[in-house]
């Protein structure tokens, strides 16, 4: 039988974030962005424009790179979840950060978590782009400051770091996490 | 932004989903969610309920055996990896690339952009090209409905608000076929500002078979540029012919205007990327 939830009651939602299980009720209606800032103090994921153009909100839900403004917080229930701060492992920036970083990929780093997201499931899917897929890639990620070029120099420069030789540890436990 | 209050639903069959519209007319489906959840942020939609079919097993995967069977709540994302489409019928996939960005195609979903019939959507138009039907299912059972039955209006179907679209299909096709879509994309929003899909066959003597071309973005809904068809049907597809029947893609047919683009300016993109596409459709046919 299906769960059959009724509004304004709460319901009740679990899911694991960066390896962590939470659980929690929410109205049918939070979206998973403001239940990851709001009700669990992630507050490295972005929103920004509120209209899913931006790109800010960017995680990654068993395994696929969604916007979490755009997806209720029900949606995610039995999900994995992984957002910008369970990117690094042990004190280590992951690579696509770290690129970030080299390269300067940022002026006001408001958009920076969901670029580094972005970067991240592209070089997943495609560990040596071009640089017109990683523009490609990123179209759904905007930066006001408009500092696009040291954002592809960033991904090209995590490119090299991951060598073209698969995925970085923690990418490959998002793209394997499964739905309960 | 958040939405307005709603009951939420998680059916985990198409049966127990279709009861949940049928017992409550304001409720809405939830695929992929990515027009309908920036229409409930704004408020410009406002259902009384969610009926999630992201829960209910089979309605995603691609099946390519003679024709083309496509589960109604496969993400674009899917239909880009699939490499049976990528082999049988290259411009799904192609197409599927195009729409939106990376997020989007992680979770927009083929039935959902047809039930919703955005008139600048890409698939619309891909599948009136391709002669695509699909299978819908409701409190009177289960029944097919063509693309070119399929889409009335500006975001209206011929869908009953009880029925869930399952499935999407494409009949075999005899003999070679090219088949091709390209879009003049809006560099804000990512969507078509014209949009044009052609699929072509050859006949054993060199000469175009069946042609049917479809355009989006342009108008209020997909729709066929029947002029242009008909310019290739029974011709050798030389580039003469190409031209003039790129010429008549805007032919008949009621364009929109707007601020980014009047309607001159789309009837012109229309010429642009009908010729491409039939020019590309037609390297395809011939291999």
């Amino acid at each position: 039988m299906a769960e059959t939830l009724t509004a304004p009651a709460k319901v009740a939602v679990r899911m694991t974030v960066n390896g962590t299980v939470y659980a929690a009720e929410v109205e049918p209606r939070l979206l998973l962005v403001h239940f990851l800032r709001d009700n669990l103090g992630l507050t490295g994921t972005h929103v920004a424009c509120d209209t899913s153009q931006c790109g800010s909100c960017v995680v990654y839900l068993n395994g696929d790179s969604i916007k979490s403004c755009t997806l209720l917080a029900v949606q995610a229930d039995g999900g994995q979840v992984t957002t910008i701060e369970g990117l690094a492992k042990e004190g280590t920036y992951d690579p696509v950060q770290q690129g970030f970083w080299e390269e300067h990929g940022l002026q006001c780093g408001y958009c920076t978590p969901g670029m580094i997201m972005s970067s991240h499931a592209l070089l997943q899917r495609n560990p040596n782009p071009t640089e017109a897929e990683i523009r490609h890639a990123l179209d759904g990620n905007l930066c006001r400051c408009t500092g696009y070029q040291n954002i592809v120099r960033a991904v090209q420069h995590a490119a090299g770091q991951i060598g073209g030789g698969g995925s970085t540890p923690q990418a490959a436990s998002a793209s394997s996490s499964q739905n309960a | 932004m958040f939405p307005n209050q709603f009951a939420y639903h998680r059916p985990t069959s198409v049966e127990e989903a279709v009861g949940l519209l049928q017992a409550d007319p304001e409720a809405k489906i939830l695929a992929g969610g990515h027009s309908l959840m920036p229409a409930m942020k704004l408020r410009l939609a406002a259902p009384s309920a969610l009926v999630d079919l992201n829960r209910i097993d089979g309605l995603r995967g691609v099946s390519v055996n003679g024709g083309v069977r496509i589960g109604a709540m496969t993400t674009y994302r899917q239909l880009i990896d699939s490499a049976e489409l990528r082999q049988r019928l290259p411009v799904v996939g192609e197409a599927a690339e195009n729409v939106g960005d990376q997020q989007v195609q992680s979770r927009g979903t083929l039935g959902g952009s047809l039930a919703h019939a955005d008139p600048a959507s890409d698939f619309t138009a891909v599948m009136l090209a391709l002669g695509g039907e699909v299978t819908a299912v409701g409190t009177g059972g289960q029944r097919t409905i063509s693309a070119d039955d399929l889409f009335v209006d500006l975001l209206t179907t011929s869908l009953q608000p009880d029925e869930v679209i399952t499935e999407i299909s494409i009949a075999a096709l005899s003999g070679t076929i090219g088949a091709a879509y390209e879009k003049h994309r809006h560099p804000a929003s990512g969507y078509a500002v014209v949009g044009v899909a052609a699929m072509l066959t050859l006949g054993a003597d060199g000469t175009c078979q069946s042609a049917r071309i479809a355009v989006t973005g342009a108008t209020s809904k997909a729709t066929r540029a029947t002029a242009a068809e008909q310019a290739l049907i029974g011709q050798l597809l030389e580039a003469e012919t190409i031209g003039r029947a790129a010429a008549a893609v805007p032919q008949g047919l009621e364009l929109n205007g707007d601020l980014y683009a009047s309607e001159a300016y789309r009837s012109h993109l229309l010429t642009v990327y009908g010729r491409r596409v039939i020019q590309r459709a037609v390297e395809r046919v011939r291999g």
